[in-house]
This record gives structure tokens, C-alpha cells and sequence, in this order.
């Protein structure tokens, strides 16, 4: 029987010719990551457990950036604790305030990732690496532990659900618009201890910010992870961001599936994920009137140069409605300058938006935008459960940048074109 | 080894969000973890819960972030078991990692009601209903994982030198 993308990955990091679906395994990792949430949880059982050195210095990567700027005490003495971990073992990748992006668009933003690479990371959204051909899944703070302690990790290799992507997508439909699709169709467990494999045709017209936003959302289906077949695109971004010596690895012809789909991008339109469950997608054109208090642009999902550029094309020119308050904040300080060196930030301002430093913020309900009893918020981000962006009677709905930016424009749930057709 | 509690009865994708809010997470500390534990959903859950009881849900258990705090909270608030329909994959292996005893069951995830009294025995996964007077086969773990709760968890396991 041939192997998945995933399970020639995880063999090759496991020294081993073949696995098979259900076998456990104890594989290399070439990354650990933590964030100031998680890290301190994982510090605590690494030095609980007496362990003294780390397996190396430079493949764990520690990012601040969840409750950063500090929001209070609290969150300044997690960060602390982490500091002093970094300093004490000589991380190589610490990253603090002032080089921090929220940690999922920095790591491939720096080349810490590359085709074929095993990461682990104690942040659910570390599947967002799929997109450069790596495996890469979430785990929690004891792997992340033990990770850091003797540079492998213990999984259970995954079956494998295809998805053969087909045709062109659509203007102003993008990577979001599909994932949210995508995770409509086979529900918020569909792909429960399963990988999610991306292939097909469709790929060419996909950018690798789609890519990375997709793979991003494969936790949301329940995914252990989600993977791209790796192409020009992959090879161009990999070598673009300093990356070398990477390893391609594809599926086998007779690789086993539990499931195939074919997905037709051009028959997908703006789609929205209702509160309170990200499966709960429809597309814009079938709701009905939604008023919205707040947008947020921004996260590890769609917090990116293209994601922005969406929005800014949207704004220019026009305001945000009067009573909605909207949040945009580039994911890391490589994007924030670049969005001002091209007149993004302007235009946000001049629409009456607020731009913000890197942060995760209002996407966990951390801070910087936090939503009252009963508000309404359209958010660039990963996930609307109950309480996610703040009160638990708050609804959260889910969207790509474009939808997001529409929507400040008119106050309510519109997809873009509504926007620019002039009828807002 | 053995559990024997209360039903505490929830359903279908409970998520990691609910189980510890995220506006909690600015703490390592388990007893305070514990004291916010399911409040978004089920406010006295704190002052209901009481040692031994075992928490049933449904699909999807524990779905969304990775937060260790979640599995952390529920075991520090003293529930002995979970039992679901089928649980969220980083929040399986979180509970295996710092020894939070999981069992995976639909039947017993359906049938149990809140309230029932129930005992599990981890080496074979059988789920006694008392109330109920029903057994109920669960997927007991493999050798491998069951050694990593023997151990305590996988930090211990790793000192053991098992890992
Ligand atoms: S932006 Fe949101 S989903 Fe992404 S890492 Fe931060 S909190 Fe998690």
C-alpha cells in the first residue's frame, strides 16, 4: 500500500522504510514552537521533570505574542517566565515585542519552516505549515516539553482525506472563502485524526497566502493537519524566504484515502461561518440582513500582505459606517511596514479604521477589542465559539478579508461586491 | 485502575474555549484554572463538582486550541474520567500527557444521563451504568499510551527513560 504525503513525512522522521495508518510512532522534529500561553505551562514541566538542557537551541522557537503589548500583570509575568527560559538556554528564535508577529505568519515570513520539515508546536494553528509541504500539528505544552527536551515527539499516523482542487477561483473569493466551504461541507470533526491533503489542478491559481490560510483552518475540520502537494509556488516561497536543503515528498499513486473530494474553486462565493461553530458556513448572498458592531482584519489566518491589500482596495475611498468600530492588525512588523511603505496603513486610517502593532488580541478574546453582551463581530479570524471574542452572549462571524472590509463599509454582512457595485 | 463518580452531562463539540476561557489564561495556576472551569457554559460547575464525578460529552470533545489548561482544569476540579462520543485529537493527547484518565465510548456518551452513577476500568474499558444496571464496551488505550499514563504522564515517562 502506497503513503499520503503525511505518512512519507512522518516515516522519514520516524527512520523508518513505511507506515500505516494507526501506527504509533516516535518521530524527529526539525521545530518546536510555543507562544507566552503555552510556554509557561510547557517551562514548568521541562524543569518539574529536572531536565537541564534543551536539544537544541536553535530549532525551538518561542513567539510573545498572544497577550502582547503585555495586557496586565498577569500576561507580563508569563512573558517573563519565558524570557528568562530564552535567555538561559540561549534560544536562538526568542521573539518579543518590537520583532514579534503573531507566531504562524512569522514563521514561514522568516524561513523557519521548509518543504518536508516535521513541526510541533503548543498553538492548535501550527497546522497552518502544511501550506509549504511540511507537517506540522498542534500538540500541548507537556510535548512541547518534551519536545524541547529530547527532539522528538510520539504520534499516531493519520488516514488521509483528498481534496482535488479544480478551476479558477472567482474575484474576490479567496483561500478563506474555500477552507470555510470546505469545513461547511464535511462538518467540524469531518476530518477528526485525520490529515487534510490538497492537490489538483486548482492549486496554480491558489497563492500561498490562500495556501497558508487554508492549511491554518484544518483544525478547524478537526485535522491533525492539513498539507499542500508541493509545486513551482512551494519551491519559489521556500527559496524567496531563505529556506535550503528541503525534501519533497509526494504521495504515492496507490496512497489510501478515506475520502476524496473534488472542490470546483470557481463554483465558490463569499462564504461567511455563522456563531457558533465554524462549520455553520453560508455563503454572504444567502443571508439576510446582519447588522455588525465590530470588524477585526487580522490573526495567523488572514493577518497577511495580500489579506491587507484585499481590505485596503475595499476601503480606499470609502468609510467605515457610522456605529462600527473596525480593528486591523498586520500580523507581523515586517507586514505592518510594508503596508505603510505601500499606503495601505493610510487608507485604513482614512477610513476611519484602527491599525494595531502585531498581536493576536481580539481573535481569543485577549484584548484590544474585546465584544460587549449582544455585539456582533465580522472577523478575519479562525474561530467563533461561544465567548471567543469576548461576552458569551457576543456572536462572532467568520470571513475573508474582503467580506470583512465590505462589511465595515455598509454595517452590515455584504460581500464585496455589494460594496463596489455602489449600492452599500 | 478504577473510577467510579456522578455523570456530568454536556454535548456535542465542546470546545476548549468553554472548558477554560481564554481571558483565564494568564495563569498557570491549576486551582484557579479549576475555579473558571466550564463556566461559559455551565456557571456552578465549580461549586457542583465533587471528587470522583466523571464528565460525559459527545462528539468531538475538547475541539479547538491547544491549551493544556483545559484537561489541566478538569482535573484539577476533580473529575476522574471523560468519557465522549469521540474527542478532539490535541485535547486526547494533552489528557494522556498529564494523566487525565479518557475513554472513548458512543454508546456510553448517549446512553449515560446526567446524574447516573458510572465506574470505568481502564484496562479493559468497560463502562458500568449503575443507575442504569447497563455495561458498555470503551476503547481501552494500546500498550503504548497505557504506559505513558502508567508512568504519570510523558514527562515521567521520558525521565524513565521509557521514551
Ligand atoms: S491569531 Fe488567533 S488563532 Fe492565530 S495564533 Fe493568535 S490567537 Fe491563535
Amino acid at each position: 500500500m502506497g503513503m499520503t504525503m503525511t505518512q512519507k513525512i512522518l516515516a522519514a522522521h520516524a527512520g523508518l522504510p513505511s507506515v500505516t495508518a494507526g501506527q504509533l510512532i516516535r518521530a524527529k522534529v526539525d521545530l518546536v514552537l510555543g507562544n507566552d500561553i503555552t510556554a509557561p505551562v510547557a517551562i514548568k514541566e521541562f524543569e518539574k521533570a529536572g531536565i537541564e538542557s534543551v536539544f537544541d537551541r536553535e530549532k525551538i522557537v518561542l513567539v510573545m505574542d498572544h497577550f502582547t503589548p503585555n495586557k496586565d500583570i498577569k500576561a507580563a509575568e508569563q512573558c517573563k517566565v519565558v524570557r528568562g527560559f530564552a535567555k538561559k538556554h540561549a534560544i536562538t528564535n526568542f521573539f518579543d515585542v518590537g520583532k514579534v508577529g503573531v507566531e504562524h505568519a512569522l514563521l514561514p515570513e522568516l524561513g523557519l519552516v521548509k518543504p518536508g520539515d516535521l513541526v510541533i508546536g503548543a498553538d492548535s494553528h501550527t497546522c497552518t505549515y502544511g501550506a509549504l509541504a511540511a507537517f506540522s500539528t498542534g500538540v500541548g505544552s507537556t510535548d512541547m516539553a518534551a519536545g524541547m527536551a529530547t527532539g522528538t515527539c510520539w504520534l499516531k499516523v493519520p488516514t488521509a482525506i483528498r481534496f482535488i482542487l479544480t478551476g479558477k477561483l472567482k474575484p474576490w473569493v479567496s483561500g478563506k472563502d474555500v477552507i470555510l466551504h470546505i469545513i461547511g461541507k464535511i462538518g467540524v470533526d469531518g476530518a477528526l485524526y485525520q490529515s487534510m491533503e490538497f492537490t489538483g489542478e486548482g492549486l496554480k491559481s491558489m497563492t500561498m497566502e490562500d495556501r497558508l490560510c487554508m492549511a491554518n483552518m484544518a483544525i478547524e475540520a478537526g485535522a491533525k493537519n492539513g498539507v499542500f502537494e508541493y509545486d513551482e509556488q512551494t519551491a519559489a516561497y521556500a527559496a524567496g524566504h531563505g529556506c535550503k536543503d528541503w525534501t519533497v515528498y509526494k504521495a504515492d499513486a496507490d496512497a489510501d484515502y478515506t475520502a476524496t473530494y473534488e472542490i470546483d474553486l470557481s463554483a465558490i462565493h463569499p462564504t461567511v461561518s455563522l456563531p457558533h461553530l465554524p462549520d455553520n458556513a453560508k455563503p454572504v448572498s444567502e443571508l439576510g440582513e446582519i447588522k455588525i458592531d465590530q470588524v477585526v482584519i487580522g490573526s495567523c489566518t488572514n493577518g497577511r500582505m495580500e489579506d491587507l491589500r484585499a481590505a485596503a482596495k475595499l476601503f480606499e475611498g470609502r468609510q467605515v459606517h457610522e456605529g462600527v468600530r473596525c480593528i486591523v492588525i498586520p500580523a507581523t512588523q515586517k507586514i505592518m511596514l510594508q503596508a505603510m511603505e505601500e499606503g495601505l496603513v493610510k487608507i485604513f486610517i482614512d477610513a476611519g479604521c484602527a491599525v494595531s502593532t502585531p498581536t493576536c488580541g481580539p481573535c481569543l478574546g485577549g484584548h484590544m477589542g474585546i465584544l460587549a453582551s449582544g455585539e456582533r463581530a465580522v472577523a478575519t479570524t479562525n474561530r467563533n465559539f461561544v465567548g471567543r471574542m469576548g461576552h458569551t452572549e457576543s456572536e462572532v462571524y467568520l470571513s475573508s478579508p474582503a467580506v470583512a472590509a465590505a462589511s465595515a463599509i455598509a454595517g452590515r454582512l455584504v460581500s464585496p461586491e455589494t460594496v463596489l457595485g455602489g449600492n452599500a | 485502575m478504577n473510577a467510579t463518580g456522578t455523570a456530568i452531562k454536556y454535548g456535542d463539540n465542546i470546545d476548549t474555549d468553554v472548558i477554560i476561557p481564554a481571558r483565564y489564561l494568564t495563569t498557570t495556576d491549576p486551582k484557579e484554572l479549576a475555579s473558571h472551569c466550564m463556566e461559559d457554559i455551565d456557571r456552578d460547575f465549580a461549586a457542583r463538582v465533587r471528587p470522583g464525578d466523571i464528565m460525559v460529552g459527545g462528539t468531538n470533545f475538547g475541539c479547538g486550541s491547544s491549551r493544556e489548561h483545559a484537561p489541566i482544569a478538569i482535573k484539577e476540579s476533580g473529575i476522574s474520567c471523560v468519557i465522549a462520543a469521540t474527542f478532539a485529537r490535541i485535547f486526547y493527547r494533552n489528557a494522556i500527557n498529564i494523566g487525565l484518565p479518557i475513554v472513548e465510548c458512543a454508546e456510553a456518551s448517549a446512553k449515560i444521563q446526567a446524574g447516573d452513577r458510572v465506574s470505568v476500568d481502564f484496562d479493559t474499558g468497560v463502562i458500568t451504568n449503575e443507575t442504569r444496571n447497563e455495561t458498555y464496551q470503551g476503547e481501552p488505550f494500546p500498550p503504548f499510551i497505557q504506559g505513558i499514563i502508567s508512568a504519570g504522564g510523558l514527562m515521567n515517562a521520558i525521565k524513565n527513560g521509557m521514551l
